[in-house]
């Protein structure tokens, strides 16, 4: 099954290049940046992760290329009526109102495209939730209007991840609403179980690179898994409405290699840090500033103040 | 769909010396019992609010052009003017504009507007079945619309007005807006879904008790059996809307705990309970529509509509399914893996009665000899935007592409595609279509068509590039954004200014079609027309049909 998967997936793909470098044309799919969204582009955030991969082989070889053709086909359908069909060019109309082969066939064929598509969609659908035997659990927990990320296999309590404000990102040359100041640290080529829930409203914890979005509703543990293929950094946005600075709750994943991990999670487990217990979401500020100097391997110099957000106020 | 209707001797103007009697003025249009000027009211109510709710679209776009905080700044200049104060005022802006379109445009214009005048005119009588009740659904509206303007100007609890987006999530409607403004939003929304509930019911027992003599359900006209499937589903759907919005009502103020974790509620919940309503309300917004292209089509194209019954049976389809695929906007809720599959699976056949409608207003075109008049533009736009917008829903459709999308532009994209550049398009080709038949002047087709052609370029240059910025991860309901998603908003804002050029057109229009008066046909649009509303003068006599026409025979 797995083999002859692969082979209608080669074959399609490969009928569907032409189509897809139409639809691209003129914006190569290369020069997408990682992890972000670039500037001016038209398709979806390349793939970090399998299952980004999967969602994007299925809208740009399954989906977009169908689509257009649909919209393409009624669009000629339109033009030519306009051309052939108009008062000028056929003076008397004809009187036909039913034709039943027609009927069927605009009924069936579509039919039998959605059942294609089905094909594909329920794979990649039951794929996003067949979750391998995770390596380890993040909890991430919304608030308004930061992100804490906890780690209970490492015993890492948890990290407030407090947006920058523009000044701090540009002295930083870290893109602005997608960096923040602690990062999600995760090793690379692992499963990584994400455990998401709500402290106040509802968020939604969403990283495109990955193809991740779960909602952080209150009261409801929610969960999604992701297994970072490369070491770098990784932006995502809120995705739900969450009020006043919902625009400004950026997610980052900092994809590490296994041995950096190790480090990051015994600077943050090492007994002589009394300071770094940031458990209330009260003591945000304080315990954020606390926590920058050891972390973030790759970004988050020592220096960056806590931004100080409002804090909640239960 | 043509009915060959023995009428001569019903036709109001010739009909008893006081048909065309007429109220004065305060009595006429504040106390009207009439669907034609009911029908007028909701119209130039549904223009006013459609202003309304387009200049809030034009401060999100304009805030949207470029990166950063400008209008919406705290110092700025509406901040300046006390109104929509920072970041606040932008979500609250964003949720006045959905629920001024959804409530007090589109379902006014559609339904109110159109339904009210033609419904009781194509199915040949002399009214609504319920006239009074007809009068108390429009000045509900009114009073909603009041409710809703003054929640704007009232304390919301992080500012002014309600910026919890028109899908009311709890708990940000519960804990996250603890002022007033949020309740004065919920009691609008029930007068309005009272209003609407009182107008389906009347539209369903007019549609059913006062059908002419020989007009049977399968002779009605098209327009009709979509405003009959639109009253069912509002009839069905507003009610559970009415529930939610209680609970959170009384969750808010009485100490229930239906929506709330911490005491045994779910949030969840309400997500199913508003998308139960909140889904077939989508169909009601756009239903109408199909209704009125396919009377567009087949009259510009001399034609009768093809394939009548398959196309009155999808709707009767679509409404049906459009009632079991609610939680495909809940992909990401944390449902279990079957019941998402079933959504997809229940959402995917949606595409398929409506290709056959799509399909079949192709061969009612297909043969014919298409005069290309304004409404017949607006109804060929529509067609294709329409399109555009269902293949991108067919692609929302499939979860595993949803958790790339969701709540992205690209949603965004989709939705005004199908409403604002469909439901939309089909309320200008119906405006068009029956403009001179309702208020007796012809317009200039020259303005017409140039609204037209503005307007098809602006919104599509709004719409388009949101789909990119959506596939690069745009969330919505943003009113800053990093700066690689600068191209495209700055053009969609450039689309907007064009947009706002063809309301201007829209208004011209207006403005000289009512200064020059030309006298209006019964007929001007020949043999293409044959619904019965083309029997009458132009305007219909203030009373029409008190002795019904008889429909001999249909032609479909």
């Amino acid at each position: 099954m797995k083999a002859q998967f692969s082979g209608i997936r080669r074959v399609l793909t490969g009928a569907s290049a032409l189509a897809a470098s139409v639809v691209f044309a003129g914006h190569a799919l290369a020069e997408d940046l990682m992890g972000q969204p670039t500037p001016g582009a038209i398709d979806l955030q390349p793939a970090a992760s399998e299952l980004k991969h999967h969602a994007i082989w299925f809208h740009n070889i399954i989906l977009l290329p169908i689509i257009t053709a649909i919209t393409l086909l009624v669009l000629g359908l339109l033009i030519w009526i306009a051309v052939r069909y108009n008062k000028k060019a056929n003076p008397v109309p004809a009187k036909f109102s039913h034709n039943t082969t027609i009927e069927i066939i605009w009924t069936l064929v579509p039919v039998l495209i959605l059942m294609v598509i089905a094909i594909f969609s329920f794979r990649l659908l039951f794929h996003y939730n067949d979750m391998p035997k995770p390596y380890m659990t993040v909890k991430a927990t919304g608030y308004q209007w930061y992100w804490g990320y906890e780690y209970p296999d490492q015993k890492v309590s948890e990290i407030v991840s407090l947006p920058l404000t523009k000044e701090q990102a540009d002295a930083k040359k870290v893109p602005y609403l997608l960096a923040a100041d602690n990062a999600m640290v995760v090793p690379v080529n692992q499963v990584v179980r994400v455990q998401v829930t709500g402290a106040d409203v509802i968020h939604a914890f969403a990283l495109p690179a990955f193809g991740l979005k779960i909602d952080a509703i209150p009261g409801r543990l929610n969960e999604t898994w992701f297994k970072a293929e490369k070491t770098g950094v990784f932006y995502g946005q809120c995705s739900e409405l969450c009020g006043v600075d919902h625009a400004n709750m950026p997610i980052e994943i900092q994809v590490v290699t296994q041995a950096q991990f190790d480090a990051w999670v015994a600077s943050k487990t090492a007994p002589p840090a009394p300071a770094a217990a940031p458990a209330a979401p009260a003591d945000a500020g304080a315990a954020a500033a606390a926590a920058t100097p050891a972390s973030a391997p790759a970004a988050a110099p020592a220096s960056v103040p806590a931004a100080a957000p409002a804090a909640p106020a239960a | 769909m043509a009915h060959a209707a023995d009428t001569h001797h019903t036709d109001g103007a010739h009909d008893g010396h006081d048909a065309d009697h007429k109220p004065p003025f305060f009595a006429r249009w504040f106390f009207s019992t009439n669907h034609k000027d009911i029908g007028t009211l909701y119209l130039l109510f549904a223009i006013m609010a459609g202003l309304v709710g387009g200049a809030l679209s034009g401060l999100i776009r304009w805030e949207l052009m470029e990166p950063g905080i400008q209008v919406f700044s705290d110092t700025g200049l509406l901040a300046q003017m006390g109104l929509f104060k920072g970041k606040h005022g932008y979500n609250a802006v964003v949720t006045a504009h959905a629920l001024i379109m959804i409530f007090f445009m589109v379902m006014p214009a559609m339904i109110g507007g159109f339904g009210n005048w033609f419904v009781p005119i194509m199915i040949g009588a002399p009214d609504m079945a319920f006239p009074r009740m007809n009068n108390i659904s429009f000045w509900l509206l009114i009073a909603a619309w009041i409710l809703l303007c003054l929640s704007m100007f009232v304390d919301g609890g992080p500012g002014h007005g309600f910026g919890g987006g028109w899908t009311i999530y709890p708990p940000l409607s519960t804990i996250g807006h603890k002022g007033p403004a949020m309740d004065l939003a919920i009691l609008s929304l029930h007068l309005a879904g009272a209003s609407s509930i009182l107008g389906a019911i009347n539209f369903i027992t007019t549609i059913f008790n006062m059908r002419a003599p020989g007009m049977t359900l399968h002779r009605m006209p098209l327009f009709a059996w979509s405003v009959l499937i639109t009253a069912f589903l509002l009839l069905l759907s507003l009610p559970v809307l009415a529930g939610a919005i209680t609970m959170l009502l009384t969750d808010r103020n009485f100490g229930t705990h239906f929506f709330d974790p911490a005491a045994g509620g779910d949030p969840v919940m309400f997500q199913h309970l508003f998308w139960f309503f909140g889904h077939p309300e989508v169909y009601i917004l756009i239903l109408p529509g199909f209704g009125i292209i396919s009377h567009i089509v087949s009259t510009f194209s001399k034609k009768p509509v093809f394939g009548y019954l398959a196309m009155a049976y999808a709707m009767v389809a679509i409404g049906f399914v459009g009632f079991v695929v609610w939680a495909h906007h809940m992909y990401t809720v944390g449902m279990s893996i079957n019941l998402r599959a079933y959504f997809v699976a229940a959402t995917m056949i949606i595409a398929v009665p409506t290709g056959v409608k799509i399909f079949s207003w192709i061969a009612t075109m297909w043969g014919g000899s298409i005069s290309f008049k304004t409404p017949m533009l607006w109804a060929i736009g529509f067609i294709f935007l329409f399109t555009v917008g269902g293949v991108t829903g067919v692609v929302l459709s499939n979860a595993g592409i949803d958790y790339s999308l969701h709540d992205t532009y690209y949603v965004v994209a989709h939705f005004h595609y199908v409403l604002s550049l469909g439901a939309v398009f089909a309320i200008f080709a119906g405006f068009y279509y029956w403009f001179e038949k309702m208020f007796g002047i012809k317009y200039n087709e020259f303005l017409g068509a140039a609204h037209f052609w503005v307007m098809f370029v602006g919104v599509n240059l709004v719409f388009f590039p949101q789909h990119f910025l959506g596939l690069q991860g745009m969330p919505r309901r943003y009113i800053d954004y990093p700066e690689a998603f600068t191209k495209w908003n700055y053009v969609s804002s450039v689309g907007y200014m064009i947009t706002v050029v063809g309301v201007g057109i829209f208004l011209l229009m207006l403005l000289e079609a009512v200064i020059r008066r030309r006298k209006g046909e019964a007929n001007p649009w020949g043999e293409g027309a044959t619904t019965l509303e083309w029997t009458l003068s132009s305007p219909p006599p203030f009373h029409q049909f008190s002795e019904p026409p008889v429909i001999k025979e249909d032609s479909h």
